[in-house]
């Protein structure tokens, strides 16, 4: 580690990886009630679960976005963090107003919650991903702005790289678009609309940016490969993400309300969104081919590598496969949709975490060489049961989703409802429950291997 | 291919292809904006209407149900339920609500749940009302069929 500042860094990984486990946890008590509709009924209804699954989802790769940037912006610009003081405040700021949040979630009614936060004075509750009370999402933007504040001055100060510049445009994206959060008309399409401000254009556009400048700085890192080579990449990588993602939104306004021309507008832009994934894997492969070393943290590059591919099996082969408004028809709000949104989230946004968590956390403990050989094995143990189990999640409701459109979609008369269709894809659910215990059993293989102990120096 | 474009070409593209992109998009979302009001019968958003939409909001209906596809897939689609439930006739479709709401949760075990939000007769109409306006969107003939 070049600059001591970049060690605040590590609380936000390490708060982050915790926030996974409660959200791998939470997953698996819903994959319970998809099977026994009273498990843990009325204690934890469904729809809470489901708030705290996503919510923490949302918030831990916020910490690990804010943790990557403060390990490799320093580094980056060559200069200490501008104030390290205020990256811990922000820590502890955000860290109990995401506590707070959740606890308020898991042990109030929805609706006093609302109320005791004084929804009605500015409504922004009760939307998919954005069910934040509005006081938690102005500390959001607080948060956020001091943190860009932070990180903006120490670029502006030090050596402007294309990772730093690339990444500060994507965190600003990431807090313009989050302000659409605070919109919330009367009107269900505008609503809807504008919604996708914020989710499509985070995943699908500004969130990309972050991904590919953690991913450039890792793998200069662990590769050597010179600078001009990953800057022209990036910029390749990131411009096809724009160019297709930006009007790809559209591939969301099929059939919410918006006019027709969406049909064939999203349709085609979003075919393109793949290309920037596959891309990455390109990118990922040809730099570990043309490596200048052999950097002793192994897995810091299999996590990289790992990143890209299941970033692009998740967000674009599966992306791919329902983007198109005549399948899309089908589709729409079944499991396919869930079985997509796994594996793009887990492969593109929780592996970068894993990726730079991975180099950066060893150092941060004074093994400049990476984990020992002990440990990275542990640590590719876990790194296994986590993507085959997620891969098995995903199959698992794409089975589901098919089977879904099969019994309750397609027929013209004869159709089964909901909850018949439901009922005969338990076993399909159970699957997914057993690969989802995978998963965790994978994160916690994976928690074990930071306490491997090192080898005594000779 | 990489190795013919430089460093420069590609941050061209970036730059240029963005800046088209969001004209693109901006432009559609102006005239998008402007058949809303028309394709949604914005005219109809009566204050039951839109306190329906408020409850269905602070219930957290959307984190069980889908509504025009979009939410959770716990719980069945109910931008259509109008149409599954009421057979297009709304006093028939309030009636039925106001049953079903205080019928929850029902007792099968092993069945989902959908839980009690002990709600006034009157919330139940407002929220009917916001589902009886959204069954009547423009939303290019989605679900395929009634069961959503
Ligand atoms: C915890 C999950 C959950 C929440 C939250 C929830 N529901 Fe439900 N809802 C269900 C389930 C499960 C069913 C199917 C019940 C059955 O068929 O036994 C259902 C069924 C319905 C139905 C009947 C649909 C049909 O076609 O048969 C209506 C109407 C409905 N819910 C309205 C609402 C409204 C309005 C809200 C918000 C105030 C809401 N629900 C919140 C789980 C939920
Ligand atoms: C890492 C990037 C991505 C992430 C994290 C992601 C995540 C998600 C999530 C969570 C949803 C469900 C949203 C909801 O709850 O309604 C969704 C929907 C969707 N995604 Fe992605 N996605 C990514 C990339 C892509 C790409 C590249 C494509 C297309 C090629 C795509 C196509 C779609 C489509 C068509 C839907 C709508 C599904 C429906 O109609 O129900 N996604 N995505
Ligand atoms: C790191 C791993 C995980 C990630 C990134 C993740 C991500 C997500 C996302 C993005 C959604 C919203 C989906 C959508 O709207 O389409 C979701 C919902 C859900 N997740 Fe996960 N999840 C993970 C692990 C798990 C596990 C292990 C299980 C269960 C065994 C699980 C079960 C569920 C369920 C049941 C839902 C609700 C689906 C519905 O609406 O009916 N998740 N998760
Ligand atoms: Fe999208």
């Amino acid at each position: 580690m070049k600059y001591s500042s970049q060690m605040v860094a590590k609380p936000y990984f390490i708060f982050a990886l915790i926030l996974l486990a409660g959200e791998i946890l939470f997953g698996i008590i819903m994959g319970l009630q998809y099977i026994d509709g009273g498990f843990l009924f009325p204690e934890i209804p469904f729809n809470v679960a489901r708030m705290v699954h996503t919510n923490l989802l949302i918030v831990l790769i916020l910490f690990g976005f804010m943790g990557a940037t403060f390990y490799l912006v320093p580094e980056e610009s060559e200069r200490e963090l501008w104030s390290p003081k205020l990256a811990i405040i922000t820590f502890w700021v955000f860290a109990a107003a995401g506590v707070a949040t959740i606890l308020g979630y898991l042990f109030v009614p929805y609706a006093t919650l609302a109320e005791l936060t004084y929804n009605e004075l500015l409504p922004t509750m009760g939307r998919e991903f954005l069910e934040q009370p509005t006081i938690t999402k102005i500390g959001i933007v607080i948060v956020v702005l001091a943190f860009i504040l932070n990180v903006g001055m120490t670029v502006i100060k030090g050596r402007k790289t294309v990772i730093t510049v690339v990444l500060l445009t994507g965190l600003v994206g990431l807090a313009v678009f989050f302000l659409f959060a605070f919109y919330l008309p009367e009107n269900l399409v505008l609503d809807k609309f504008f919604w996708w401000y914020v989710v499509h254009l985070w995943v699908e556009g500004v969130w990309e940016l972050i991904l590919g400048a953690i991913l450039s700085f890792v793998l200069i890192k662990v590769t050597g490969v010179d600078r001009e080579h990953i800057d022209k990449w990036l910029y390749l990588i990131i411009a096809m993400t724009l160019v297709s993602g930006i009007v790809g939104t559209g591939h969301h306004y099929f059939f919410i309300g918006t006019p027709e021309y969406w049909l064939w507008i999203g349709s085609i832009a979003s075919a393109i969104e793949p290309l920037p994934f596959f891309l990455m894997v390109l990118y990922a492969f040809s730099m570990a081919a043309k490596r200048k070393i052999d950097h002793d943290n192994k897995m810091a590059l299999t996590w990289a590598k790992g990143t890209a591919v299941m970033a692009f099996l998740g967000a674009g082969v599966w992306g791919f496969l329902h983007t198109l408004a005549p399948v899309n028809y089908f589709t729409h709000g079944t499991q396919l949709t869930a079985a997509h949104g796994h594996l793009a989230f887990f492969g593109a946004y929780i592996m970068i975490l894993f990726t730079i968590i991975s180099y950066a956390m060893p150092i941060m403990r004074g093994r400049m060489g990476g984990n020992c050989a002990k440990a990275q094995s542990v640590e590719l143990k876990g790194f296994w049961l986590m993507v085959i189990g997620m891969l098995g999640v995903t199959l698992a409701l794409t089975v589901a989703g098919v089977w879904q459109i099969m019994l309750q979609r397609f027929p013209d008369s004869g159709a089964l409802s909901f909850m018949d269709t439901q009922a005969q894809l338990i076993p399909v659910y159970k699957v997914r429950l057993i690969f989802g215990l995978m998963v965790l059993v994978g994160l916690l293989t994976y928690f074990y291997s930071f306490f491997v102990k090192e080898p005594a120096k000779a | 291919m990489t190795e013919r474009i430089t460093k420069n070409m590609a941050r061209n593209i970036y730059f240029g292809g963005s800046l088209f992109a969001i004209l693109i998009f901006a432009g559609l979302t102006l005239d998008t904006v402007k058949q809303i009001p028309h394709r949604s019968n914005d005219d109809q958003i009566t204050h039951s209407v839109a306190n329906g939409k408020n409850l269905w909001e602070v219930n957290n209906c959307v984190g069980c149900h889908t509504i025009m596809g979009e939410g959770a897939y716990y719980a069945p689609e109910l931008a259509n339920v109008f149409d599954r439930r009421g057979g297009g006739d709304e006093e028939a479709f309030r009636s039925y609500m106001q049953g079903w709401m205080a019928a929850q949760p029902l007792g099968e075990p092993g069945r989902r749940k959908m839980p009690q939000f002990n709600l006034s007769e009157e919330q139940v109409n407002d929220l009917a009302n916001f589902l009886i306006w959204t069954s009547r969107i423009d939303d290019n003939e989605w679900p395929p069929n009634i069961e959503g």
